[in-house]
């Protein structure tokens, strides 16, 4: 274990960004952006540098630590502020701080016409540096201080334009949504505490073998819920999708690079505790399936361009919580796919951005077509992503999906089998849907129904897209070779170096048989979207569809489940205390009133009446007195 | 002639008393039934000593009368200020309470 002082200027620099160029206000206007740029690209220097000086070390003393100061300390629990960077935290501290700086580069040209695009650079400083807390904490403690900053950044970005009412109650419903999760976390570390005294990574990985196994599932199924709302899987699923209301560049970095995939982290680092628990690691599993096809069949038939995506972000991060359901063996996989997908759907979501830069921020693909030979750059670039994305070899995704669905398949038994059709079938709804995508986008009648010309996208734009798209040709390939990426993750996922449970299809037929359903899709695509289209969406279209168009009906469900029966409760309760507590308190005030009325009466100012009462009262004391003597 | 009956016309004395100051609206009136009253106590307090057989009761008889007249000096003071004030001697419009 090796101690360093860099590890704390990765957070403290894009934090102290922040703050200055909130507090500083308009006169920060002019340089703010480029600060704040300068700021993310630093943290992503310190990142290279630290991950070449870990390259250097034996495998033993790969992991830094730094002690920043004692935050807890009551009785024997210590919980210290404290970083951790391992293989693990390295991996998404170059992808937090890499796509990071290019998405800071991007927004300075998208958001330039904004005239808050100051305040937009201290929103996503603050995002980078919450994001690097929560993978740098070595404890639960301090991955929660993250994990709450990311949510709040994400609620900042999302509500950024606030002034449309629809867009800052997306923001809530984010945020609300993930308040479920962060429930979730906390509960899961208060087991942790209570079962092992401690809540530090490493005092539970050395413990996990003397907890119970309830403990363990209880602390995995809480994790999970944490994950699932962070992640936007089943069933906290329904934020994603309004959550694309935020600037596009913030889709692109939150809601499908890194936020997003917080979840796969946490279930990552976690191992040690899904290992003991088979239970939380089967709804793992379940929840990854659920999600994948439930956020791979709704992208089937949106026409936001954006919503489109979010809707495949989910599917994707569907691919890797289920990785990571799978064992040791998975994690890695999840990983891989994680980091192929950070280029890929960033490269996308920002080349979805260059659309609708050159289309007048118009997000409705049934109005878009023939846009590819105005904007061939962006055209280029994004049909890099969407190779990547639906698993064409040689791009990054075939390599990391490829990988996730073979260990699908080697599950075992039924199991293997079950998860591994649905992931193929999930691969060939995603090559169905981004085919959909790219054709409506790019190619075929154009439907504007304006005469301006879309044009391209300036270079300040274009160049970071191209660096991603880069990354999504090439990123699979170099994490594959010679499985180079799970041997630098193995001290920490998989110490045992655990094989596949049984070998039940060879890997060339998974691929096979991957590549022969994304062409299935493709097909099918091509063949449905292929002719002259409308610019308004069909209207008679079978029930499926319109449960997808709908969001298979998840914020229906919530609303009846939650929201319907929540309001009754409140209003009951509302009820209750406005009759039964409002009612005895003003009880008790009307009483003193009327007691206070009829007594006033007694006082006339009359000395008569005065005396009679007097008089009353003596005789009334003569009598008493006498009937108790005698 | 029984010594009760002093204690029977003690009694009358004082209820006549008591009943005037309820039922008569002129203050020198109801001053007068108050000294009635005070009377009809003395009366009581003699008789009852004379039926004990000591003096507390006559002392006690005498110090009343010292109040009474005590009394008397204020009370007429203050009965004649309001007159002054008020141009009537009825206890009622002494009234400023509301109703």
């Amino acid at each position: 274990m090796t101690t360093s002082n860099n590890l704390v200027w990765l957070i403290a620099l894009p934090l102290l960004s922040s703050g200055l160029l909130l507090l500083l206000g308009k006169r920060a206007d002019k340089w703010g952006h480029l600060l704040a740029t300068t700021v993310s690209a630093s943290a992503f220097a310190i990142g290279a540098v630290e991950f070449f000086a870990m390259q250097g070390r034996d495998v033993l003393d790969r992991p830094v630590t730094q002690k920043i100061f004692t935050w807890i300390s009551v009785g024997n629990f210590n919980v210290d502020a404290s970083l951790l960077l391992d293989q693990l935290s390295i991996c998404f501290v170059l992808l937090i701080t890499g796509v990071g700086t290019l998405i800071h580069i991007y927004s300075i040209s998208y958001m330039s016409h904004d005239h808050e695009r100051r305040r937009f650079f201290a929103y996503l400083n603050l995002f980078i540096a919450a994001m690097l807390l929560l993978v740098l904490g070595d404890s639960y403690l301090n991955l929660y201080v993250g994990w709450e900053g990311v949510g709040l950044a994400s609620y900042l970005l999302i509500g950024f334009w606030n002034q449309k009412p629809a867009y800052a109650t997306a923001a809530k419903k984010a945020f609300v949504a993930n308040r479920v999760g962060d429930i979730g976390l906390s509960l899961a570390i208060m087991i942790a505490f209570a079962t092992f005294g401690d809540v530090t990574f490493k005092g539970i990985e050395e413990h996990a073998d003397h907890a119970s196994s309830a403990a363990m599932t209880a602390i995995g199924l809480m994790l999970l819920l944490a994950a699932a709302g962070k992640s936007a899987q089943f069933p906290l699923q329904s934020w994603l999708g309004d959550a694309m209301a935020g600037p596009t560049p913030v889709s692109a970095l939150i809601h499908a690079a890194t936020m997003v995939t917080a979840g796969v982290y946490l279930i990552t680092r976690s191992n040690f505790i899904f290992d003991a628990a088979p239970t939380a690691q089967l709804m793992v599993v379940i929840v990854g399936v659920i999600t994948l096809l439930f956020g791979a069949i709704i992208g089937t038939a949106k026409d936001d361009i954006k919503k489109a995506l979010a809707a495949s972000t989910m599917s994707q991060i569907g691919y890797m919580i289920l990785a990571t359901g799978l064992g040791p063996i998975g994690y890695a996989f999840a990983i891989m796919h994680l980091l192929t997908h950070g280029f890929f759907k960033a490269s996308m979501f920002l080349g979805a951005g260059s659309v609708m830069h050159g289309m007048k921020d118009e997000v409705n693909m049934r109005k878009y077509g023939g846009i590819g030979k105005f904007m061939p750059i962006t055209f280029v670039t994004f049909g890099l992503g969407y190779l990547a994305i639906i698993g064409i070899p040689p791009f990054a995704g075939f390599y990391s999906k490829d990988k996730i669905i073979e260990t699908a398949f080697n599950a075992g038994g039924l199991k293997g089998i079950l998860l591994g059709g649905a992931t193929l079938l999930g691969a060939a709804i995603t090559a169905f849907y981004m085919s959909r995508v790219v054709i409506m986008t790019f190619s075929g009648n154009e439907r504007w129904g304006h005469k301006d010309e879309p044009h391209e996208s300036p270079a300040l734009m274009l160049i970071p897209i191209s660096i991603l798209s880069i990354g999504s040709i090439a990123s699979g390939f170099l994490f594959a070779r010679g499985d180079s990426l799970v041997n630098w993750l193995k001290p920490i996922v998989n110490p045992a170096g655990e094989q596949h449970l049984e070998e039940f299809l060879k890997p060339i037929v998974v691929s096979s048989m991957a590549v022969f359903a994304v062409l299935i899709g493709v097909s099918i695509a091509i063949a449905k979207y292929r002719g002259e289209l409308q610019s308004e969406a069909p209207a008679k279209v079978n029930a499926l569809t319109r449960a997808a168009r709908r969001d298979l009906f998840q914020d229906d469900f919530n609303e009846t489940v939650f929201m319907r029966p929540g309001q009754g409760l409140i209003k009951s309760l509302l009820n209750i205390d406005y009759i039964v507590i409002d009612g005895l308190v003003r009880t008790v005030g009307s009483f003193s009133v009327g007691a206070g009325q009829t007594l006033r009466k007694v006082q006339n100012g009359y000395v008569r009446s005065y005396a009679l009462m007097m008089i009353v009262g003596v005789l009334a004391l003569l009598v008493t007195v006498w009937l108790t003597t005698s | 002639m029984s010594i009760a009956n002093y204690l029977y016309l003690s009694a009358i004395l004082f209820t006549i008393g008591a009943v005037g100051v309820v039922v008569r609206r002129n203050a020198i009136v109801v001053f007068m039934c108050i000294e009635l009253m005070l009377n009809a106590a003395n009366l009581a307090f003699v008789t009852f000593a004379r039926i004990n057989g000591n003096l507390e009761g006559q002392v006690v008889a005498f110090f009343t009368m010292v109040v009474a007249a005590c009394e008397v000096v204020v009370g007429l003071a203050i009965i004649v200020t309001i007159y002054r004030s008020r141009r009537s001697a009825s206890v009622d419009d002494a009234s400023l309470l509301k109703r």
